[in-house]
């Protein structure tokens, strides 16, 4: 058992914003990271000086590969001005900005600082995706990358573990596919605004242009079984199973709970905030379950002393629609086993009784690694205040949500629980 | 044989020999495949070398479409994709390896649980010489 952890003082969000995610020719980091920082400055409700901001907190897990520019910490200060206050970049992989936030509450229930930005960046399609893929996988565990797996291959083999122990097949990670390009055409901000039976007519339109035979696909799933529409990349791992190259940025604005309503009347604060470590394959204790994931959410859900039922929705870390089924069950919001048939049923979906990724997922919003933990903490405050337009969750006395961010293949795994007061 | 450290360059020396070879902690007793530098169920340092049988069961694989360049190097693309896995070892552990004697163009046909057996891929020469574990279908053709 855990040791029941607790915060020194309170820390509430007093602001947050994101850049628009996609692949950007004519953007960097530099100008990525300033769009979602405006978006912040207007969010706070009674304004802010950002020379009051005390230090920034950065994830960024590796832009040195991507872009060959390393030390982005005072390189974004100096974008925002903040300088010369203290910069610190923080590296999880895809959860490098998860631990971004969690530094950043850490210093100010500290009592050390009254206000920090916490934020990540990420520049990724500047490179060939051959090379993005070689990116990635530095972040598997080296015992596997050099027996030829890839990153979408490691999350591949959990899923046949998956698979055998509970029964599940292939059409289920369909579901979760189907469900978040669902919500994806309701969030501005996604890199693919658009549904499956979207693709499809799109990809229908496209043949007639051309003069090629029409593909006649009878719903969803047939076009997703379809190879030339959805190629393996590591099976059981298809194309429209695996998130897409991004470039992006998103902050939060982290405040002392004793002065947050100097900045605004609508608060959200951090409930509770959990990190776990995994092992590599050989060591892990079940190949489908992450260990980090459990130790996050037992330490996010022992701090906030709320339960799984209690979560009323949240964002779940999908680079590949495995890991959001897995994900689903090790946080305790469906049973061991449970998890893909409530996926089947609905139960996942935005009018869903426990509606997972109503951003549209990584898979749709789009995954900067970097800058992703901070967009799905971005997308919980956008919820809970009530601003999330057409994907608002449809739920009366909207209080609670969550966040869970993946590093590696399990390797850092968040789980961080906000809630409206 | 000389002693070698307890360690991941160690443990490709061995596999470069043919042996697939563990540690395990003369104080209590916990084994590790791949070696650690010393016991972390009760750190001890006081560990001893152990070669396994090299069989086991397959636990989780894929087939893998979109290669690494040094997959890629040796001919695998797209149309013709190569098998990796996780084994389940019979003293017990797992060993991340790969899969070879299997098609990888039918992953629906490769099943888990599969009993396998040891096999060592050599590639390169000289300085780049490297050996990569891998595993095969044991015995009788199954499936």
């Amino acid at each position: 058992m855990q040791k029941r952890r607790k915060l020194g003082r309170g820390v509430a969000i007093a602001g947050a914003g994101m850049s628009k995610f996609g692949m950007f020719k004519d953007r960097d980091s530099k100008d990525l990271f300033a769009e979602a920082f405006k978006e912040m400055l207007s969010s706070v409700d009674k304004g802010v000086d950002p020379k009051e901001i005390d230090a920034l907190y950065l994830g960024n897990f590796s832009n040195d590969f991507f872009v060959h520019q390393a030390h982005w910490g005072p390189i974004i200060s100096d974008v925002i001005g903040l300088y010369p206050k203290p910069a610190t970049r923080t590296e999880g992989a895809c959860a490098s900005s998860a631990l971004a936030f969690r530094e950043g509450v850490f210093a100010i229930a500290s009592g050390f600082y009254d206000m920090v930005l916490v934020g990540g960046v990420e520049e990724m399609s500047k490179r060939t995706t051959e090379e993005v893929a070689e990116g990635l996988a530095l972040a598997t565990a080296p015992y596997e990358s050099r027996v030829g797996f890839t990153f979408p291959g490691a999350f591949a083999a959990v899923a046949t573990a998956y698979f055998a122990k509970h029964g599940a097949t292939r059409e289920h990670l369909m579901n979760v596919t189907i469900k978040s390009h669902n919500n994806a055409p309701l969030n501005p901000k996604a890199q693919f605004p658009m549904t499956i039976r979207d693709m499809m007519n799109m990809k229908i339109e496209s043949a007639k242009k051309k003069g090629i035979p029409v593909p006649a696909w009878e719903d969803e799933k047939a076009f997703l079984r379809d190879p030339a529409a959805n190629p393996s990349v590591a099976w059981p791992m298809h194309l429209y199973d695996c998130c897409p190259i991004s470039d992006g940025a998103s902050c939060i604005l982290l405040v002392a709970e004793e002065i947050v309503r100097n900045f605004t009347d609508d608060p959200i604060y951090v409930a509770g905030i959990g990190q776990g470590s995994g092992r590599s394959f050989h060591d892990c204790e079940d190949l489908s379950s992450f260990e980090a994931t459990k130790y996050a959410a037992q330490e996010a859900y022992g701090m906030s002393g709320l339960k799984p039922k209690d979560i009323q929705f949240s964002e779940v870390h999908d680079c590949f629609s495995i890991a959001e089924l897995v994900h689903i069950e090790d946080l305790d919001f469906f049973r061991p086993g449970e998890g893909y048939k409530a996926v089947a049923e609905g139960a996942t979906r935005l009018d869903g009784p426990m509606p997972i990724n109503t951003s549209g997922g990584l898979k749709c919003k789009g995954h900067p690694v970097g800058a992703t933990g901070t967009s799905q903490l971005y997308e919980v405050w956008t919820q809970l205040r009530g601003k999330a337009g057409k994907r608002q969750v449809p739920k009366k006395n909207l209080r609670i949500g969550a966040a869970h961010n993946l590093g590696g293949v399990g390797g850092t795994c968040t789980f961080t629980i906000l809630e409206r007061r | 044989m000389r002693e070698r450290p307890f360690s991941d360059i160690s443990y490709n020396e061995h596999l470069h020999e043919e042996k697939l070879m563990g540690v395990r902690c003369r104080q209590c007793g916990a084994a590790f495949v791949p070696p650690r530098p010393f016991c972390v169920a009760c750190y001890s340092s006081d560990l001893e070398w152990v070669e396994m049988k090299g069989r086991g069961k397959l636990a989780a694989f894929t087939c893998v479409n979109i290669p690494p360049p040094f997959m890629m190097a040796e001919g695998y693309d797209r149309k013709r994709p190569y098998c990796s896995g996780v084994v389940e070892l019979e003293e017990g552990g797992r060993v991340a390896a790969r899969i070879e004697g299997v098609d990888a163009r039918k992953p629906e046909k490769i099943r888990i649980g599969m009993p396998l057996k040891v096999t060592f891929i050599h590639r390169g020469e000289g300085p780049d010489a490297r050996t990569y574990l891998a595993f095969e279908p044991a015995g009788d053709k199954e499936s």
